[in-house]
Order: structure tokens, then C-alpha cells, then sequence
């Protein structure tokens, strides 16, 4: 620049770092000055060619998918506060003095002290499957085996986990298979069977439980549907924001193709 | 003993709300400060994951400016990591301030010249090709003000610089962009 004034000025104002005072008066240099105008335009150019398509660069999937997989790890550690076992509260015994009925009501409360944990417990878990079928919906994490045929999901899953999750198309039923990916959920690896419906994803969850076989129910959690049953050993929770009656349906449509 | 502890899975979807939304951020400015993808991804997984330890220390304010300075600091671990190792290969001394010679980079043999990344990939890559060429800490204002468009201040925050070495700096990384830019220009106009 050859004149006299402080492009530090120019660029400040580009910037919209001036206050009204100071970018009043730079305003006036530049439209009194051809270089300062030059200096300004030179400025503006730059900033569109740094701001075109594609120069800001995005974290490529497989990024996602590494952040994902630590996150999921992490999140998969106990919780800091562990609820106290009933076991400790009985064996310090405080109601040994009192007579029977007070005995047989604090058992009780400590019985409803339980149900209390496992229903804290539950909702731990459902967090954790809303989380992981938030996490899968971003890019590309959806499936690590992609392919509608249940015949590639099913062996690709058998090369990775100590079970078998059955793996069923349902298309003709209005639910498209996707694919399939590990998960880790409670401290353990999961198996994730993805379908459509609509535009809608479903994580279906899997794994054995060794527990009877126990109807479907449906809860929701952030927004999200959560259904719950379980069959043949296994303990099934199937996410998604399709509404409730589909997954109800969705259940049904499963156990009738595996007879469950 | 709490910072020691590892995070329960409720501060690690905290963790996810607040920080998952700055990964293109995040990625971008280790790209650009590395100037190699798998780095760039390294940087960015352990710099996450720094955060997630550090998750107490963040009070709330700007999420991406306090993930985008863990990053920074990270790639400048690798950067220096980097440098050592190759300081230590060509058997020189190593400086007594570790930053001094951020400054100065080694020419990269496996680094495209701006004219060939044009040629191979259009607009976007030469630009990186570009920018590429100015030394980190004129490539980071450049990436903080004009792809995240930040304030003088937050830029100030993420690099730990004060507010006139942060305008300074972005003067230097303009000019010396301009100039590379006008280099290419001519040069097209003279294959032309």
C-alpha cells in the first residue's frame, strides 16, 4: 500500500472487529483511497475462495465411526455411585433389637430399595440403547456389514460373537433389512441388526440373557421408542423414532419368522 | 480423586451432546496443522478423548473453542514429536525453546507444489496446497478466522496468543497467502 494508513485497520474491519466509530471513519479512508480499496477487495476475495465448497474440511467417517467405538467404551464403564447392595444393609442388622414387625417392614423397604435399583439399573441401559442408536444414525456408522441379505449379515456376525442372533428379512413385512454391526452395551458385545421402515431406522439389540421368555413393552426415552422382550434366550431391545405400534408390530413380525 | 476417575455414561453422553457437533471443526484445523489425514485423525481421537477426561474442567461458554485448543494443543505435540524425531535422525541440536522452530519446516518431498494439487483435484486442494505452505502458526488464524469464523478473541483463547499477535499473525498469513495466490494466478495465465 502506498498511502498513509494502517491496513491493520482495513483488515480489522473486514473482520468486524471496529467499533461503530472506528469503522465509520475506515469506511471514509477506503472510499477516499483507491489502494486502501484495493487492500479491502484483496481481502474479500481471499476470504470467498476460503469459504468456497469443500475447503473447510469434514471428518471423514471412519473418524466417526473410531470416535464412536472409544465414546461407546468409555460410557460402558461402571457409574461412579454405586447403589449400595441390600446384602451390605442386611448384614449390619440395625433392626436386630426391635421385634418382628419392624424387622418385616424394613425388609420390606429394603425390599422396595432393590426394586428401585434395578429400575435405575434399566434406565441406565435404555440411556445407553437410545445412545447407541443416536450414535449409529451418523454418518456411516449404521452398519458395519451392509447388505439387505440376511445370508451375509448372519455368518458375518458369526465370525465375531460367542452367540447367534437370528437374523431375519423382513421385507414383505414393511421392515427392510439394512445390515448388521458389533455394539457394546452393559459391558458387552452386542450384536446390532439394522432395518428400515420408511425413512426410519430400527437398531435392533441382541444378545443372550439365558432368561425366560418374557412379552413385549414399550417405553420411551428422549424422544425415542424402546421395545423390550425376550425370546429362545435372548434379550432383545429394538430403538427407534417410528411410532410404538409399529414396533409392537415389528416384534410380532420377527417371532413369527423365527417362531419364538 | 475425581479427575482421575474414568467418566460414567453420563457424562460421556454429556460429552457426546457437547463436543460431537465441533468434529468437522476439530478435523479441519488438525488437517490443516498436520497436513497429513491419518495424523489429523489421530489427533483429533486422542485430543476427544483428552477432553472427555477433562470434561469437570469445562465451565460451560463456547464448547468448540475449548475442544478446538485441546486440539491445537495436540497437533502441536505431534508437530514437535515429529520434528524431534527427525532433528534426532539428522543428528542436530536440538533448540532450546521446542516452538522456535515451528516456524521453519522442513521441505516435504511427499508434499504436492500448489500447481499440481490444482491440476489433480481443482480449487479446494490448491487452496489447502496453499495454505500448506505458511508455517502453523499462520495457518491456524487463517483456519480459526476464515473457516470457523471466529472472533479476534476466541482466537486469542484457542491459540493462547494475545489479541495483537493473533491480527498480526493473520496480516502475515493474508499476505503470504496473497502472494501464493498471485503466483498461481500467473502462472495459469501463463500455461494458458
Amino acid at each position: 500500500m502506498d498511502c498513509a494508513h494502517d491496513p491493520l485497520m482495513i483488515m480489522a474491519l473486514v473482520d468486524g472487529e471496529l467499533d461503530a466509530i472506528h469503522a465509520a471513519q475506515t469506511e471514509a479512508q477506503i472510499a477516499a483511497c483507491p489502494s486502501c480499496a484495493a487492500e479491502q477487495a484483496r481481502l474479500l476475495a481471499q476470504r470467498n475462495a476460503l469459504r468456497g465448497d469443500g475447503v473447510r474440511a469434514v471428518a471423514p467417517s471412519r473418524l466417526h465411526a473410531r470416535l464412536a467405538a472409544s465414546l461407546a467404551e468409555a460410557a460402558a464403564q461402571p457409574p461412579r455411585v454405586q447403589p449400595q447392595p441390600v446384602a451390605a444393609i442386611r448384614r449390619s442388622r440395625p433392626w436386630a433389637w426391635m421385634g418382628g414387625g419392624a424387622g418385616l417392614a424394613f425388609a420390606a423397604s429394603a425390599a422396595l430399595f432393590f426394586a428401585v435399583g434395578q429400575v435405575g439399573q434399566s434406565r441406565a441401559l435404555t440411556n445407553e440403547l437410545v445412545a447407541s442408536h443416536v450414535r449409529s444414525l451418523q454418518v456411516a456408522h449404521l452398519t458395519d456389514v451392509a447388505t439387505s441379505d440376511q445370508h451375509v449379515v448372519k455368518p458375518w456376525f458369526d465370525g465375531k460373537l460367542d452367540f447367534a442372533p437370528p437374523v431375519i428379512e423382513l421385507k414383505p413385512q414393511g421392515f427392510p433389512l439394512v445390515g448388521g454391526r458389533m455394539d457394546y452395551l452393559g459391558g458387552r458385545t452386542v450384536a446390532a441388526i439394522v432395518y428400515q421402515r420408511g425413512r426410519h431406522t430400527i437398531n435392533l439389540f441382541v444378545w443372550p440373557d439365558g432368561r425366560d421368555d418374557e412379552g413385549g413393552r414399550t417405553r420411551q426415552d428422549q424422544g425415542y421408542g424402546l421395545r423390550h422382550w425376550r425370546a429362545g434366550g435372548m434379550t432383545y431391545w429394538a430403538v427407534s423414532d417410528v411410532n410404538p405400534a409399529d414396533l409392537a408390530l415389528f416384534e410380532a413380525d420377527l417371532k413369527a419368522r423365527t417362531g419364538g | 480423586m475425581g479427575g482421575t476417575q474414568r467418566p460414567d455414561a453420563s457424562q460421556v453422553r454429556r460429552f457426546e451432546a457437547l463436543a460431537l457437533p465441533h468434529a468437522d471443526a476439530a478435523y479441519n484445523l488438525a488437517l490443516r496443522l498436520t497436513r497429513q489425514a491419518e495424523a489429523a485423525e489421530d489427533v483429533v481421537h486422542d485430543a476427544f478423548l483428552n477432553a472427555l477426561t477433562g470434561l469437570d474442567e469445562f465451565r460451560g461458554g463456547d464448547a468448540r473453542a475449548w475442544l478446538l485448543r485441546i486440539v491445537r494443543n495436540r497437533a502441536y505435540d505431534w508437530l514437535r514429536e515429529r520434528k524431534r524425531k527427525a532433528t534426532t535422525a539428522l543428528a542436530l541440536v536440538t533448540p532450546d525453546d521446542p516452538d522456535q522452530d515451528l516456524e521453519f519446516e522442513f521441505h516435504d518431498p511427499d508434499q504436492e507444489s500448489p500447481e499440481d494439487a490444482l491440476v489433480r483435484k481443482g480449487e479446494a486442494a490448491s487452496l489447502w496446497a496453499m495454505i500448506d505452505t505458511l508455517p502453523p502458526r499462520l495457518r491456524e488464524v487463517l483456519v480459526l478466522r476464515e473457516m470457523e469464523e471466529m472472533s479476534y478473541r476466541e482466537i486469542a483463547d484457542v491459540t493462547d496468543a494475545p489479541i495483537g499477535s493473533v491480527m498480526s499473525r493473520l496480516a502475515r498469513a493474508r499476505d503470504q497467502l496473497g502472494e501464493a495466490m498471485r503466483r498461481l494466478r500467473d502462472q495459469r495465465e501463463g500455461r494458458a
